[in-house]
């Protein structure tokens, strides 16, 4: 199924290190995964979790001390590790764009909404000043804003309208790709809710792909197809959004679960997860999560398990045997 | 007293004695603009409840809906525009009306957002905690204070206590810290603690831990949760009664677990169904109305929700209604139930 169309991107075995003086921190470690065309890819875990840095490494965007010292990015067939000078820069925003976390005040708060749209525009499409006009306006329609608003200062808009603008901005040159890092997390519920069904509306007339990050499990359920889990640093479980809530199998994957409270059904008591997640300076041997596992069997591994299929397009990275598999450990 | 979360607390008591916290009218507005041009923001527009003993009660809404100001209010950090709190029946502001006696901040405590900066950096937890006791001469000798802030470390979880005393805010995680900030808030042995967002800078797999030692402290220490919020499911995970506020107004209240099934206010039914909430069903009903809250300074009269609401009549832009009751313990202010 994964070989018939050609992923938009691809990630291989992925590994990022942040070189501190303290010693290297394996932020990202041996991560892979495929975003298929018109796919909505989750991309879940908690604050430090690794999940931002991925984003950064796709568009090439790391700051020092972070490197990528390993693995494979393929944007349809081709390795953006490898792409040089002109051929990044015409890769960025015109292939894949990003709304960043607190995107909101992204925006330069000194220029005009317009320009800041219209500067995207003749710098990379190298249309004039009045065409880049005529499509700041259409932009706007889009994202549903007022064509008035484009004389105003970012500060003259509400945070909710601000993030409509970043998402006109990175929508400006079609991109086959957007990641949005925690794009409504600043946000209040209603907006957020308003924001994301325009996003998948969107989606659907221009049919990109999305890369969406959020630590908010509840959220992402609802709105991806499939879902990552990460776990300090490496990929942990990988499934249909609804196998994650329906059949959760790593155990961090359920202890997450069982940290958002229903707003619906019985009120139960939540348990969270014990601990914290672990300082990546000196992570725990084997299994990064068996210090704070509920379902830890005592086994010591010295490598961390990697992900393996166990049902269909359900993957997971646990030495645990799993119901209807032969053998867990590999 | 032995309940899990689910049940509903009966009131004890009743006729004659005084609630523990009582709120009444509460008003708050901020001035702003220049001195000759001077406005006023409506933070906090008349606003009462009851908060007693071993009851957790929520405070939900939006940024800017004047939760915090509230809380805030209640701790007398701000000075109230309007309004009485009291205290077992006895108006603090005609007491101590500039400033909060020391005995008013011993009974009533707040813990806050951001656990990074509530605690001081460069001081040991034993001794952040250790410095309390003493203002409040819980205990008379360093010895005893030392003791007595072992216990509260282990109150709160953070165990082992010896070890976790010499420890420095920044050798703990958010999770620890916000735990020392209630350790330290239990320190004067408070009746009352108003928890303003205590769990929404934290990791996720740490905020139920959070939850649930405020829930152990509310039934096995009796002590009255103010539970500022904007996510509606933790507040129905742990708040007896939850309120809703929208510009300043509760405008619906009423136990947690019915409000949230049957909610009557627009408002309050706009906000449940923009909560994420997979268990429902895939991509669920549509967001009914655009908009964001209206400009808090000098507002027009009538219902701040109007401008957004489907079923704005010509009543709502005129007055803000009144309470009504729509059945026990639940009632809300909306011009739609004002004619029945």
């Amino acid at each position: 199924m994964e070989k018939s169309v050609e992923p938009v991107l691809d990630i291989r075995d992925l590994y990022v290190e942040y070189l501190t003086d303290r010693g290297p921190v394996r932020a990202v470690e041996g991560v892979s995964f495929a975003i298929q065309p018109g796919e909505v890819f989750g991309l879940a875990g908690e604050s430090a979790c690794g999940k931002s840095t991925i984003a950064h490494s796709i568009l090439r965007v790391l700051r020092p001390p972070a490197v990528i010292t390993g693995g494979q990015i393929l944007y349809k067939g081709s390795d953006v590790l490898k792409m040089e000078g002109s051929t990044i820069e015409g890769f960025r925003w015109a292939e894949v764009s990003m709304v960043f976390q607190s995107a909101m005040n992204s925006l330069n708060p000194v220029v005009k909404i317009e320009h800041q749209l219209t500067d995207v525009l003749m710098k990379h499409l190298g249309v004039d000043r009045s065409e880049a006009r005529k499509r700041a306006e259409e932009l706007m329609d889009v994202v549903n804003i007022d064509k008035q608003r484009l004389a105003a200062y970012p500060h003259e808009l509400s945070g909710g309208m601000r993030q409509r603008v970043v998402i006109a901005i990175a929508l400006a040159l079609k991109p086959s790709l957007m990641i949005m890092d925690e794009p409504t997390t600043a946000l209040d519920v209603v907006v957020q809710k308003d924001i994301l069904q325009q996003i998948n509306q969107l989606k659907k007339e221009y049919g990109f792909s999305i890369l969406f990050i959020t630590h908010d499990l509840s959220l992402m359920v609802e709105f991806s197809d499939r879902i990552g889990i990460m776990y300090a640093g490496q990929l942990v479980e990988l499934a249909p959004a609804g196998k994650i809530l329906s059949e959760p199998l790593h155990p961090y994957t359920k202890g997450l679960l069982s940290s958002f409270p229903s707003i619906t059904g019985a009120r139960a008591k939540l348990s969270g997860i014990p601990g914290a997640p672990p300082n990546l300076l000196d992570p725990p041997i084997g299994c990064r999560f068996k210090p704070r596992c509920a379902e830890w069997e005592g086994l010591e591994m010295e490598k961390s398990p990697r992900l393996r299929e166990v049902a269909p397009g359900h993957m997971v990275a646990c030495p645990c045997n799993f119901p209807g598999e032969a053998s867990g450990v590999n | 007293m032995q309940t899990q979360p689910g049940s509903q607390q009966t009131q004890p008591g009743g006729a004659g004695r005084a609630p523990l916290l009582e709120v009444r009218g509460l008003v708050k507005h901020f001035p702003v603009g220049s001195p000759l041009d001077r406005k006023h923001l409506h933070a906090v527009n008349d606003v009462s409840f009851v908060l007693d003993r071993g009851e957790v009660v929520a405070l939900v809404g939006e940024s800017g809906s004047g939760k915090s100001t509230t809380a805030r209010l209640i701790a007398r950090l701000y000075v109230p525009t309007r309004g009485e709190i009291l205290l077992d029946g006895k108006d603090v502001l005609k007491a101590e009306p500039r400033k909060a006696s020391l005995a008013y901040r011993r009974r009533v405590q707040m813990i806050f957002q951001d656990p990074f900066g509530s605690l001081s950096p460069n001081q040991s937890i034993g001794l952040q905690l250790e410095r309390p006791i003493l203002i409040h001469k819980r205990a008379l000798s360093k010895a005893a204070a030392k003791q007595m802030v072992y216990e509260l470390l282990e109150t709160a979880g953070l165990n082992p206590p010896e070890e976790m005393a010499d420890k420095f805010p920044f050798e703990l995680s958010g999770g620890q810290r916000q735990r020392v900030a209630i350790a330290r808030a239990l320190a004067v042995e408070p009746e009352i603690i108003l928890a303003d967002e205590p769990i929404s800078m934290l990791d996720v797999s740490i905020r139920m831990g959070v939850l649930n030692l405020m829930y152990k402290l509310k039934e096995e220490n009796g002590i009255g949760f103010l539970y500022i919020t904007h996510d509606l499911a933790s507040a129905r995970y742990i708040a007896d009664r939850t309120m809703v506020m929208y510009a300043g107004h509760v405008v619906e209240s009423g136990e947690s677990v019915r409000l949230m099934e049957n909610p009557q206010h627009p408002y309050t039914q706009l906000l449940l169904s923009a909560v994420p909430n997979p268990r429902a069903g895939l991509r669920t009903q549509e967001v009914q109305a655009r908009g964001e809250i209206p400009s808090l300074i000098d507002p027009p009269p009538g219902c701040p929700f109007a401008p957004r609401c489907a079923h704005a009549m010509d009543a709502c832009m005129q007055t803000m209604p009144a309470e009504q009751t729509i059945e026990k313990d639940h009632w809300l202010r909306c011009h739609l139930f004002a004619s029945k």
